[in-house]
């Protein structure tokens, strides 16, 4: 129960102790992506349910949104992508993280991918 | 459709996507942001042959061209080349061009996805008037930068010589080639019209030179955002005149009024009217904040009055700051306005910003 899992959209969440889950972007989504310029950050405190838009990703060509894997409220944000939205490309699963959730239902965890589900998961998309 | 440079391409890991008709490279390995850095840097190879190349023959072809545009072709000496907009009826632009007078012939350099359009254009309007053939057979390769000159100088004497819009027919190794001091990205350089058949010989040559790196079409639209120029079906488009767009260098002199060759073209009577300001103007729109601001996001006033659209908008990483193009009413036009622009139902201020961001290096000769 303490791995990480992985959504259809490329979005991880790593249980960190408690009901504490961490959420990021995969090296997938960040490689399709392409260099990230800007960053929006959920507000801490906010509400989310699993399936709302959290973050959003702007690179040099395209936006795109961060869904949040799992239902909670936002403990914390990772505030140096603010200045240094990049290093998400460079570490999407460990500096790159985007915030810290505080899960409502960490059952919500067992209906997303595993780290096997997801790379066959992968496979299918080349 | 692939273009002569595909394995090329391929060899260089880039990640091709489709682009008008074509499989084109959007970036190599390096990304977006190195490629656009190194072309203002050093030296940037671009693989541009999805671009339609026209070649125009017979004594009457500069008269009958004249008659599609507001360029002064007739005057067009020999080796030297000139920016035109096609207009409609309604003083709309049908498509931007480079024209260049090759000596026994002009050369067409149109947009890609409007080729074909512009091809049946000519052969309803002109075709009875003067040769018209698609250089389908031809590559197309651009070498922008601050070190073009100077790697394009190893390879052909005396090019670094050749001042802006100016071309030459120079050859490359053995490979007879057309080149034209001019680009797409704000920078000096070149572009080389040549047979598909050697283009790929003649860019492994160039890229040989530590100087240059292969560049994708994401680098080549943010210089060229950068460098405010208008992206045909984007910036300018049917609806657009010269005017709005500020682009009026696309009409020759002697083709306004009072000129020798006044009018002539199709919405002459509307484009040559300066009676009135236009009621919209294109400008530089560069964000407040660090998100990009994008085609399609609406324009309001600081009272939330709306006043315009961007057109094209990305990050600039030269300036390291978003950057945008957009048009506005007259009113909000004037540079150090600050507007908002509304991009994910949020309201960010935004700037009309002076154009281009970054200021053109272009070679016009001593």
């Amino acid at each position: 129960m303490s791995e990480t899992r992985y959504t259809e959209d490329h979005e991880w969440a790593r249980p960190d102790g408690g009901t504490t889950v961490v959420v990021g972007i995969t090296d997938y989504a960040q490689e399709q992506l392409g260099e990230l310029v800007f960053i929006e950050l959920p507000e801490v405190g906010s509400d989310l349910a699993q399936g709302d838009e959290a973050a959003v990703m702007e690179s040099v060509k395209a936006a795109a949104e961060v869904k949040s894997p799992i239902s909670g409220t936002v403990l914390e944000t990772n505030d140096a992508l603010n200045d240094a939205p990049d290093t998400v490309n460079r570490e999407p699963t460990g500096d790159g993280w985007f915030f810290r959730i505080n899960a409502s239902d960490l059952a919500e965890l067992d209906e997303l991918m595993d780290e096997a589900a997801y790379t066959s998961y992968l496979a299918t998309l080349e | 459709m692939q273009t002569p440079l595909y394995a090329l391409h391929c060899e260089f890991s880039a990640k091709m996507v489709p682009f008008a008709g074509f499989e084109m490279p959007l970036q190599y390995s390096s990304g977006i942001i190195t490629e656009h850095r190194h072309t203002r840097a050093a030296a940037g190879l671009f693989d541009v042959s999805h671009m339609g190349q026209i070649r125009l023959t017979g004594t009457n072809a500069a008269a009958a061209l004249e008659t599609l545009l507001p360029a002064d072709v007739m005057g067009l000496a020999p080796g030297r080349q000139r920016y035109s907009v096609f207009t409609n009826e309604q003083g709309g632009i049908v498509d931007d061009l480079m024209i260049t007078n090759a000596g026994d012939h002009l050369l067409l350099v149109v947009n890609a996805a409007t080729k074909f359009d512009d091809l049946a254009l000519l052969e309803a309007n002109i075709g009875h008037r003067c040769g018209i053939e698609l250089l389908d057979t031809h590559a197309l390769i651009a070498l922008q930068g601050p070190l073009a000159a100077q790697v394009l100088e190893l390879s052909v004497a005396d090019i670094a010589q050749l001042p802006f819009m100016h071309a030459a027919a120079v050859t490359i190794g053995d490979t007879a080639c057309w080149v034209s001091r001019s680009g797409y990205t704000g920078e000096d350089g070149f572009e080389i019209s040549l047979p598909a058949a050697d283009a790929a010989d003649v860019a492994r040559r160039l890229l040989q030179n530590d100087a240059v790196a292969p560049v994708g079409l994401g680098a080549r639209d943010s210089l060229r955002l950068e460098a405010g120029l208008c992206l045909y079906g984007h910036d300018i488009d049917n609806n657009t005149t010269p005017r709005e767009a500020g682009i009026e260098f696309a009409i020759s002199k002697m083709r306004r009024r009072g000129g020798v060759r006044e009018g002539g073209f199709p919405g002459d009577n509307v484009i040559l009217d300066n009676s009135a300001a236009p009621v919209r103007r294109r400008i530089g729109i560069k964000p407040l904040g660090r998100a990009p601001v994008r085609e399609g996001a609406d324009l309001v006033d600081a009272e939330y009055r709306p006043v315009g659209k961007v057109t094209s908008g990305s990050y600039g990483p030269t300036v390291e700051h978003p950057v945008a193009m957009g048009y506005v009413n007259g009113a909000s036009a004037l540079h150090g306005t600050t507007l908002n622009a509304i991009v994910r139902d949020k309201y960010l201020a935004v700037e009309v910003s002076p154009l281009p961001f970054v200021p053109h290096r272009y070679y016009r000769g001593r």
